[in-house]
């Protein structure tokens, strides 16, 4: 129950990986995120965590730079986001591509070079041998031939998480990594996920299921529209900012986890 | 046959008309794979509308019936329409598809307009514009077939420069703009290359049917492979196959325009492909569904036989009744 409750959460406070202030984004004249305030300690693992339309995604978007927010600023390491992209790597949502596109696995991993390669320049003899490796800490290397299309949605997953590891990033951004995977790739990516915070990596990850958050991350941000609250998840993961986050909706059991029937 | 093929040597429009069918297919077809594989295949059809006011005007502007003046006129169009298409999709609540329609249907209107306008003038030169409607192999000449080739090698070395953008840009949008590298450009290069492609094949199928031509090939070439280099290649073959045996036959057959014969071509081309390709092709596809379903019979029928010797302890001794139900 406690083994969330590790060194990174009694250690002396780091440095910031990521601060966010007044992030306010709007579709038309609805708010979608309102006024976030977020102060992301180097080298957590943490969840995004809401009921459905509380803006996951679009708060992840909107820090990476990928839709234009009405108000607010991302600061990755102290400095603007915009002159610390290659610090941050991004791994969508599976479904955000179509899986029928004309190319390999191995091809896939090697997009996550382009950031570096810059303009015109082509991925070369090092940039493939990146990616295998890539591949090979998710388990994928066999399948580096592979047609993408060919993939089940576990291995999809992991091919999108291999991406992401060849950027040598600093922060991880990832929308939904669980979605639609099988219970040994959910466990494979939570492994490799601990592994890159072991790494000292910090990992933001969009979650979907209350039940594992506790056991999973150590850091949780509660997320409507608003900021609910964000921190270590003892502090965070209560009945009382649940009951803010979901409305009602939020039954608990008795071993005090939390069960949102809003978040399916 | 014989004959054909000494005409095509000797006969220097036949010649031209071979030569500018093989860019047009290849070059416009290379660009066509992207814009198929980013799900805007009416993106080619509204460049190749937009470019007919293009025309019109760059023809009442110079009197010049020069090909390449008609051609700048008609990119900047195309282009502007493209342009205007992004800024109603960026700023209305107007989506990419109805967008597209609007465009399309507003410049070739006004196009169609100022050809009407054209054709009444007293002015005798006029003659020969509403060849870009449907397209005239036989018109092209020398000079066309060389600027063909320039704007056409243009717009290769192009795709192969930026052949990684254009590649993240039709696979992975977003991921490409969190690298850093600028997608807004990559977008504008790719519409850039692709009207240029659109305007080099105008003369020989048309502004109506260009479209055809953008993604037909890629579609069919779709079929045959699975990796995108080999996909343009392939494209851009049949778009030569099918431009060359469109403009040979309408040049050879009086009053054929060229345009549909093309499309014609290469709607065969698309049709086989469908059909016929190893793995996606139909055929193939039920061949495999039918043996499947007998496979899944003979199964069955072993399932049952093996039940049946189950329930009997002595495998030697034959039935004196019939076995039912």
């Amino acid at each position: 129950m406690h083994s969330h409750l590790n060194n990174h959460t009694e250690s002396p406070p780091k440095e910031l990986a990521v601060r966010v202030e007044d992030l306010t984004v709007a579709y038309r004249d609805k708010p979608v995120l309102w006024d976030i305030d977020l102060e992301i300690p180097s080298g957590v693992l943490m969840a995004i965590v809401g009921p459905n339309g509380a803006g996951k995604t679009t708060a992840i978007k909107a820090m990476l730079g990928l839709l234009e927010p009405v108000a607010g600023r991302v600061e990755i390491y102290c400095k603007p986001y915009k002159e610390q992209r290659k610090q941050v790597a991004y791994v969508p949502q599976r479904t955000s591509v179509d899986w029928d596109f004309p190319t390999t696995v191995l091809d896939l991993v090697m997009m996550g070079r382009y950031g570096d390669l810059g303009w015109f320049k082509r991925p070369g003899r090092k940039e493939r041998d990146m990616a295998m490796e890539s591949l090979a800490k998710v388990g994928m290397e066999k399948y580096a031939g592979r047609q993408i299309s060919e993939l089940s949605g576990g291995q999809q997953q992991r091919a999108f998480l291999a991406r992401a590891l060849v950027q040598e990033a600093r922060i991880y951004f990832m929308d939904e990594p669980f979605q639609g995977v099988d219970a040994t790739t959910e466990r494979a990516i939570i492994t490799l996920l601990r592994e890159l915070r072991e790494k000292g990596k910090t990992l933001i990850v969009v979650h979907h299921d209350l039940q594992t958050v506790r056991e999973y991350f150590d850091w949780v941000f509660l997320l409507n529209v608003r900021r609910i609250a964000c921190g270590p998840d003892q502090d965070v993961f209560t009945e009382g900012n649940l009951r803010t986050a979901y409305g009602g909706r939020v039954s608990f059991l008795h071993s005090g986890q939390a069960v949102g029937d809003a978040a399916k | 046959m014989i004959e054909t093929l000494q005409m095509f040597i000797t006969d220097y429009t036949l010649r031209n008309v071979a030569l500018g069918a093989i860019l047009l297919g290849g070059i416009s077809v290379a660009l066509g794979s992207f814009a198929v594989l980013r799900k805007q295949s009416l993106l080619g059809d509204t460049i190749s509308h937009a470019a007919l006011p293009g025309i019109a005007i760059a023809f009442l502007l110079t009197g010049s019936k020069s090909s390449l003046i008609l051609l700048i006129g008609a990119a900047l169009s195309g282009w502007l329409a493209t342009l205007f298409m992004m800024m109603v999709v960026r700023h209305t609540r107007i989506k990419t598809d109805s967008a597209l329609g609007i465009m399309l249907s507003v410049f070739f209107g006004f196009g169609l307009m100022l050809l009407t306008y054209i054709q009444k003038l007293p002015d005798a030169n006029q003659a020969g514009l509403e060849k870009f409607l449907f397209g005239l192999a036989a018109t092209v000449l020398g000079v066309d077939v060389k600027s063909m080739a320039i704007f056409g090698a243009f717009v290769l070395f192009g795709c192969v420069l930026f052949w990684k953008e254009l590649k993240i840009l039709s696979f992975d949008e977003d991921f490409g703009t969190s690298q850093g590298l600028n997608m807004r450009y990559a977008d504008m290069i790719l519409t850039t290359l692709l009207v240029i492609a659109i305007v080099v094949g105008l003369q020989m199928v048309g502004v109506v049917l260009m479209s055809a031509m953008v993604v037909a090939p890629a579609a069919a070439a779709r079929q045959w492979t699975n990796r995108l280099h080999i996909m343009v290649i392939l494209a851009a073959f049949f778009g030569a196959l099918a431009g060359l045996g469109g403009a040979v036959t309408s040049s050879l057959i009086p009053n054929l325009p060229t345009g549909p014969t093309i499309v014609l071509a290469i709607s065969g081309i698309v049709i086989v492909s469908l059909f016929f390709s190893p793995n996606r092709g139909l055929f193939w596809r039920w061949l495999r569904q039918m043996r499947n379903r007998q496979d899944f019979h003979i199964d069955a029928v072993l399932l049952d036989l093996y039940a049946l010797a189950l329930q009997h302890p002595n495998l030697k001794q034959a039935h004196a009744v019939a076995v039912g139900g």
